[in-house]
């Protein structure tokens, strides 16, 4: 990347996509209708664990403008359990048992919500008038639900043959824990517990398919994160060649992770539908499916212990915690990796003993969901540090800042595996700059020396709080992507993944903009149609800007290249006397002596006469971009809040994020991004937690109960940037999409523990609600009542 | 099912339809009248997407059915710059839309026609709005993406936009 000044790239350009978004007129799978479309709906699971016994679909299938009823039986060879998407990396001594879950219950139901038939009829409420009419016999099991009972001795067992509820045991080591023990002058343990939260995307999942049987060619809109793997996978299945299927990741509304898992039962069901019954058939997901049949995460336990010298040194960490995968894994182990590898934060630390199980339970299917397990690590170091903090008298801060990392460290060995399969290393950093700008922007010192106490003496409960954390993005395999100059001098750029609202179709063409030297307005992006780009795999672990962003850069740098090498030609001059500017390739202070990059473009493709051989036609270029490694991107979180000590609401006075994703393409789409990401960890500490009986019924599966916040509890979030590029690629860039949301549970329980100081309490718990803080300040009173001592 | 004819406005553009008694008004303005730009989000009258105008006050579509439209008046998110197509000037759009742009109040896009059409009665009734009643006024609509804050910044613009443009419309006459 040039390090001289730019035109386009790092600059807040408004986004291409808006217009179309805002007046109505983007397309979402919802709006696609085609003419004798057919509309779907599922029979789903009452139970969280029964055996299926027998299924009557007899009276639904007489019922008016029904078409079809189908249960697992009537799937023949299509029926099979779905692939691992994610197989576990190479870990010694690791164990992992694969069950993946199936497009239709056979046997026995293992989560609420599960599909067990699927009802076609001419409307949507004609095929859920006959959904009502199908009659399933089950004989309920006792269910697991909570993951602590589901390697208890005589645990009912959710897959049979296996034995055991345990879907994965990991061990990972860095240094030696017990040598850190023996030289420790304190050793803290506590509890954590987080529990399990759902991404909420506005728009509910949906696919529609349509086989054309003379062309045999399948068409497939799917709200998917990943259409070219839904691709290749889908072809697979159908028994057609992966040119017969195209699959087409429309505009998205909101994706957060869930959206990526595959392969759902709906998205193997829907395209079969539509071959079986030769017309177009879709399925769109309503609210309460979303809460069962989508996909959740967070729940984890951890037991987790720190040893310190005396002045705050860390010499080591040890964790041990379980993991719910729900009813099935298919996707691995990234959730609980993702947790193992983030825990370190930013932190210089020579011993770790880090263990899981993750355990099957009678709950829907885990898997990432914004932050994908990063969360859960770094609200056990943040809190362990506080828990020290307190311990050994030292202040937050001070004690965060003697442990970590140095510029001159990095790149900088965490040793244990990633979830790319690859050692961890943290490729560049500089922490401390962004830990003293947030104590300067929230006024750290002047709020704990003056204002706390002030505010204290008044009666208040005010707070504050400040954590740091890192993220590992841009992780591989690869992406491409391809750039071609219109001979109207128009730009196309395709790339194989989706976008869900990140500004792809933005921030990619500044990319473009930079190096064609033609303004963004008029480049014109697509992403997430497999017809328009072949290779890829997907938007997910905050990589799109890194790794498809690198691909669409050596694309463009190429095709800048031709450009200047034809303009060179045509204007008898050395290439590096030509500039390209506006969509003109000119002479360098001579600018009336230029071609536009569309006739460039139009001479890149003669329709007559002889070219050179070896001549590519066009201006066009696709390249792909495959970083060896993730890279690590950091940040500092502080807040001020204000206790209600009658209701036990909590205020947010003051939110402060400095973050550091290296070189920024479009700031005003980052601070979008962490804005966001920053209200969804709001939601993740004080709303949103999912309540289920002792059945495994979810309790409040709806918008009414399950909150999530709304723009009176959003505080605006002061933001500033340190920018540490990565030497991973060629632009410098580091991934953003889920910083904002990753420490915001430790940081409010830090802050919150500060304002109820008088009680005494700890937190060691995520989610938080007001109800959960009253019980909390009433156990503290209760025990200082008793006389034993305060904290847990 | 019993079914019914109904007759009204849609953006200005007078409709019969026949509808069965309980197909929900969002249902009939995006699969009947293809008027996808409104969206659906829970269709329990939580998120706000789905919200249109009946004679100008916001309502939530999935919340009426049809034939309650009877009669009536609705406003769609295609309403606010019906001349505006795909390849116009983004600032030939109505100045609500035009400050969403501008404020980055907007991420993936499905909840926003939701909060535009919030915003329109709000702004015409609150032309000088404070930030904490533009923010009381919202929270009736579920954002994932933004985090409220671009939208909250935009509603402010609009509303400084729309002033302007009210003081212009003066000035000429």
């Amino acid at each position: 990347m040039t390090t001289t000044s730019t035109t386009y790239f790092g600059k807040p350009i408004k986004r291409n996509e808006d217009p179309r978004l805002l007046t109505g007129q983007a397309l979402f799978t919802d709006d696609v209708d085609l003419p004798g479309m057919l509309h779907v709906a599922f029979v789903r699971s009452d139970y969280a664990h029964a055996w299926v016994r027998g299924v009557d679909v007899s009276e639904a299938r007489r019922m008016p403008g029904v078409v079809a009823v189908f249960t697992a039986y009537d799937l023949g060879d299509y029926w099979r359990p779905g692939p691992l998407l994610v197989p576990p990396p190479p870990i010694q001594r690791l164990v992992f048992n694969i069950r993946t879950q199936v497009p239709l219950v056979k046997d026995k139901a293992r989560h609420v919500g599960e599909p067990i038939a699927v009802v076609v009829a001419e409307s949507r409420y004609l095929a859920e008038d006959a959904a009502e009419r199908v009659y399933v016999d089950y004989e309920p099991l006792p269910a697991v639900v909570k993951l602590e009972d589901a390697l208890a001795p005589g645990a009912p067992l959710i897959h049979d043959d296996l034995g055991t509820n345990l879907n994965a045991h990991v061990i990972q080591e860095k240094g030696n824990y017990a040598s850190a023990v023996e030289r420790a002058d304190v050793v803290i343990k506590r509890r954590y517990v987080y529990d399990r939260g759902t991404a909420v995307a506005m728009e509910n999942r949906g696919v529609v398919a349509h086989w054309d049987a003379k062309a045999e060619q399948m068409t497939i809109w799917d709200t998917t994160q990943a259409p070219i793997p839904i691709r290749n996978g889908l072809a697979a299945m159908l028994g057609l060649s992966e040119h017969q299927v195209r699959v087409i990741a429309p505009f998205i509304g909101g994706g957060f992770g869930p959206k990526i898992m595959m392969f759902y039962p709906e998205e193997v069901l829907i395209p079969w539908l539509a071959r079986k019954l030769n017309r177009p058939v879709k399925w769109i997901e309503d609210r309460r499916e979303n809460f069962f049949a989508t996909t959740q995460e967070r729940s984890q336990i951890h037991e987790a212990e720190i040893a310190l010298t005396r002045d705050g040194r860390i010499l080591g960490v040890k964790d041990v915690f379980l993991h719910d995968a729900g009813a099935y894994a298919p996707y691995g182990l990234t959730v609980p990796i993702n947790s193992q590898c983030t825990l370190l934060g930013q932190y210089d630390i020579a011993n770790y003993y880090t263990e899981f199980k993750s355990v099957f339970t009678n709950k829907p299917i885990v898997t990432p969901y914004r932050g994908a397990g990063r969360q859960h690590g770094v609200f056990v170091m943040e809190r362990l540090l506080d828990a020290a903090s307190k311990e050994l008298g030292i202040d937050r801060v001070e004690i965060r800042r003697r442990n970590l990392i140095r510029p001159d460290m990095f790149p900088y060995p965490n040793v244990i595996v990633f979830q790319d399969f690859a050692p961890l290393t943290y490729d560049s950093g500089n922490y401390e700059p962004a830990l003293d700008r947030v104590v300067e922007l929230i006024g750290y010192k002047q709020f704990v020396e003056e204002e706390q106490p002030r505010l204290r003496a008044q009666g208040k409960h005010v707070g504050i709080g400040i954590v740091t954390y890192v993220e590992g993005t841009g992780i591989g395999p690869y992406e491409g992507a391809r750039v071609t100059v219109e001979t109207s001098g128009r730009v196309s750029v395709a790339t194989g993944i989706g976008t869900q609202g990140q500004g792809h179709f933005t921030s990619f063409a500044q990319i473009v903009a930079e190096q064609l030297g033609v303004p963004v307005e008029r480049i014109r992006l697509v992403t997430g149609d497999t017809a328009e780009f072949y290779w890829g795999a997907g938007t997910f672990a905050s990589r799109g800007a890194v790794v498809a962003g690198s691909a669409v850069y050596s694309a463009a740098v190429q095709v800048r290249k031709k450009a200047l090498q034809k303009a060179s030609e045509v204007l008898e001059v050395p290439e590096e006397e030509i500039e390209l500017v506006d969509g003109w390739a000119r002479v360098k202070g001579a600018p009336h002596k230029a071609i536009s990059l569309g006739e460039l473009a139009r001479r890149a493709n003669p329709l007559r006469g002889a070219v050179r051989s070896g001549t590519e036609p066009g201006l066009e270029a696709t390249d792909y971009f495959g970083p060896e490694r993730g890279a690590t991107a950091s940040g500092v979180h502080g807040i001020i809040v204000e206790v209600d000590i009658e209701t036990m609401q909590v205020q947010i006075k003051r939110y402060v994020v400095v973050h550091d994703c290296g070189k920024v393409i479009n700031p005003m789409i980052l601070e979008g991004q962490i804005q966001g990401g920053v209200a969804q960890g709001i939601g993740n500490a004080f709303y949103e937690q999912l309540h289920w009986d002792e059945n495994g019924q979810l309790l409040n599966a709806s918008l009414m109960d399950f909150l999530i916040p709304t723009a009176d509890v959003v505080p605006r979030v002061e933001m500033d940037h340190v920018e540490t590029p990565s030497p991973l690629n060629p632009m410098g860039v580091k991934g953003a999409g889920e910083a904002g949301c990753i420490p915001v549970g430790p940081l409010f329980a830090q802050a919150v523990e500060d304002a109820l100081a008088e009680y005494g309490i700890e937190i060691n718990e995520i989610p938080l609600s007001p109800n959960r803080l009253f019980e909390l300040v009433q156990e503290a009173k209760a025990r200082r009542a008793a006389g034993l001592p305060a904290g847990r | 099912m019993s079914t019914h004819t109904i007759s009204l406005k849609v953006n200005g553009i007078p409709y019969q339809r026949t509808v069965e008694a309980r197909m929900l008004l969002s249902d009939f303005l995006r699969h009947e009248l293809r008027l996808t730009g409104t969206h659906v989000g829970c269709e329990h009258g939580a998120c706000g997407a789905c919200t249109v105008l009946l004679d100008g006050q916001a309502v939530r579509s999935c919340l009426m059915f049809a034939v309650q439209a009877h009669g009536h008046e609705i406003t769609t998110i295609e309403g606010l710059a019906p001349d505006w197509q795909s390849g116009s000037d983004p600032e030939e759009m109505h100045p609500i839309q035009i400050a969403f742009r501008e404020k980055h109040g907007l991420q993936c896009g499905f909840c926003t026609p939701g909060f535009i059409m919030t915003l329109v009665p709000f702004l015409a009734e609150n032309p000088f709005p404070t930030e904490a009643e533009v923010r009381e006024v919202l929270s009736g609509n579920l954002c994932r993406c933004t985090g409220y804050q671009g939208i909250v910044e935009a509603a402010l613009l609009a509303a400084r936009m729309m002033r302007a443009a009210a003081v212009t419309r003066s000035a000429d006459t």
